[in-house]
């Protein structure tokens, strides 16, 4: 692993009026690793992932790209990333082959690898069979992956993937890491994802940030964070994840963590994966 | 961009069957009625007929105008989002979308021109005025389309689009040629008409279909700019949908 960074964030702040969504975040992703933003609804993580997308504007702050800024050079940053959204981002009416061949030519693969990046990029997860299907008619899990070959058939040197697992079954969740961790192995790419289950990211992140109301609370490996957390508690027992976070998260977690439009938009992305 | 509008419409096409319905009301009722009424001066042309040409800009432009919300549900539903992150600029997008509006507004157009044609309209069938038609009909939907998609930009919201679009489309139809001449028009009518982009393309589709005296210079300059400005508005607003 290089010690280049993928994407460093100093001071980044966001507010949709009133609300602070994201404050003085400081964060910075080394090329290579997995690492996981974490933290409840309503935390600030889509916020924070937008800015990096180039999506929204980086007012206060800086966002980089494998250097390259976010705010002055959003076209040179938006060719590095593959980008995977919180909600089901396939169009229905398409089939898969045809949602990858879109994403092949916004991103100008040439014309003569098109035909077969696409299939590589369906073969890498597993899709290859249902190709030729209409998105409309694939579950949830295979509509997660198929946004994964979509943000793969660029080649991309970050991969960003927002809750990736939200809304899915055991089982689609396992396939969709699999297959996430396969393509990582293959190519080496960055992977930058958010999640609210704390026990994915502890299985398959190298790093993580501990997120709540817009701030990093905690940041390391989870070996490290739960070791931290088990010398203080010093009482033998073996702390998971989610005991790190309640712990720095302190109060208040139940109470204002997660608004109700959160909450609905968490409902309404696990209905259309339903 | 355009491309892929057209693949989706091959996977599902009843919206092309239920929307040559209304079109086809208009010609039946209201021209076969007014044709016999005889109320309208038409300088000698049957009603009907004269008709034709605004049914076909008239279609066009209500499928256009609603164009927007589809923008807004692939807001909702990510798509847009993800498109937004690509190094394709705004522009191609939106140019891709819009002639894609045209393109299905001129699918429209070929059902109804057809349906005209078995209701007795007299129209050319030469394939260089027919091209000239392909363009109007195409250049005014892209506008209509932009329009559609810039209104979206700024009010946000599916609602919000769809009043705003319910409040302008019957002015934009009534202020302008597509049922009546300009002459018949009082004055501030006549003022809608001109600033217009549906009167322009309504002219030029009749002068090219039924050989009625044109501008058709002046219709093809005012349908490829408005194409053009509104390709640039939308453009420049889209970004404030993936906010
Ligand atoms: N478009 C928006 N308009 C207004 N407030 C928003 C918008 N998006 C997010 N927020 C608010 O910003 C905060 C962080 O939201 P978000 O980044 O979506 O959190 P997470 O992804 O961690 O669940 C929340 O309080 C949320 O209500
Ligand atoms: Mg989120």
């Amino acid at each position: 692993m290089s010690d280049e960074q993928a994407v460093v964030c100093e001071g980044l702040r966001y507010s949709f009026g009133d609300t602070v969504a994201v404050d003085s975040l400081d964060l910075s992703v080394v090329s290579g690793e997995v690492f996981g933003l974490l933290g409840p609804n309503g935390a600030g993580k889509t916020t924070a992932i937008r800015c990096v997308t180039t999506l929204l504007p980086v007012p206060p702050g800086t966002v980089r790209v494998f250097g390259r800024d976010a705010a002055t050079e959003r076209m040179a940053v938006r060719r590095l990333l593959g980008y995977v959204p919180q909600q089901l981002s396939a169009d229905s009416g398409l089939t898969a082959r045809e949602n990858v061949a879109l994403f092949a030519r916004v991103f100008d693969v040439p014309r003569r690898e098109r035909r077969e990046r696409v299939a590589q990029a369906l073969d890498a997860v597993g899709l290859t069979d249902a190709a030729d299907r209409m998105a409309g008619t694939y579950s949830g899990g295979m509509v997660r992956r198929l946004e994964l070959a979509q943000a793969l058939v660029s080649a991309p040197r970050l991969l960003i993937l927002d809750e990736p697992t939200i809304g899915l079954d055991p089982i689609a969740r396992t396939g969709v890491w699999e297959h996430i961790m396969a393509v990582r192995a293959a190519t080496g790419m960055t992977v930058l994802v958010t999640t609210h289950y704390m026990d994915e990211a502890d299985q398959y992140c190298d790093r993580v940030a501990l997120m709540h109301q817009g701030r990093v609370r905690a940041l390391g490996t989870p070996e490290s964070l739960r070791a931290d957390l088990r010398a203080r508690r010093a009482d033998g027992s073996a702390p998971t994840l989610e005991d790190v976070f309640r712990e720095v998260a302190g109060s208040g977690l139940v109470e204002d963590g997660g608004e109700f439009r959160d909450v609905r938009r968490t409902r309404s992305t696990a209905t259309r994966v339903g | 961009m355009c491309a892929v509008e057209l693949q989706k419409l091959r996977h599902d096409r009843t919206e092309l069957y239920t929307r040559a319905i209304q079109p086809a009301l208009w010609l039946l009722i209201f021209g076969e009625t007014f044709t016999r009424i005889r109320a309208i001066p038409t300088g000698g042309v049957p009603y009907i007929d004269y008709l034709a040409p605004g049914i076909i800009a008239q279609s066009a432009m209500f499928i256009a105008i609603f164009y927007g919300i589809q923008i807004i549900w692939e807001r909702d539903s990510g798509v847009l989002t993800k498109l937004l992150v690509t190094p394709t600029p705004r522009a191609a997008l939106v140019t891709g979308k819009a002639f894609a509006a045209g393109i299905k507004a001129l699918i429209q157009a070929v059902v109804v021109i057809v349906i005209a044609a078995l209701l007795g309209v007299a129209m050319t069938w030469n394939p260089l005025r027919l091209l000239g038609v392909a363009a109007a009909v195409i250049f005014g939907s892209a506008f209509f389309a932009c329009l559609s998609v810039t209104i979206a930009g700024i009010v946000l919201t599916r609602d919000r689009l769809m009043g705003i679009g319910q409040a302008i489309t019957m002015p934009l139809f009534f202020g302008s040629n597509a049922l009546y001449p300009v002459a018949v028009m009082p004055d501030w009518l006549r003022a809608v008409s001109a600033v217009n982009p549906l009167s322009y393309q309504v002219d030029a589709l009749r002068g090219l279909l039924l050989g009625t005296p044109a501008h058709l210079p002046l219709d093809f300059a005012v349908l490829v700019l408005a194409a053009g400005a509104g390709i640039t508005a939308a453009s420049s607003l889209l970004g404030r949908l993936a906010r």
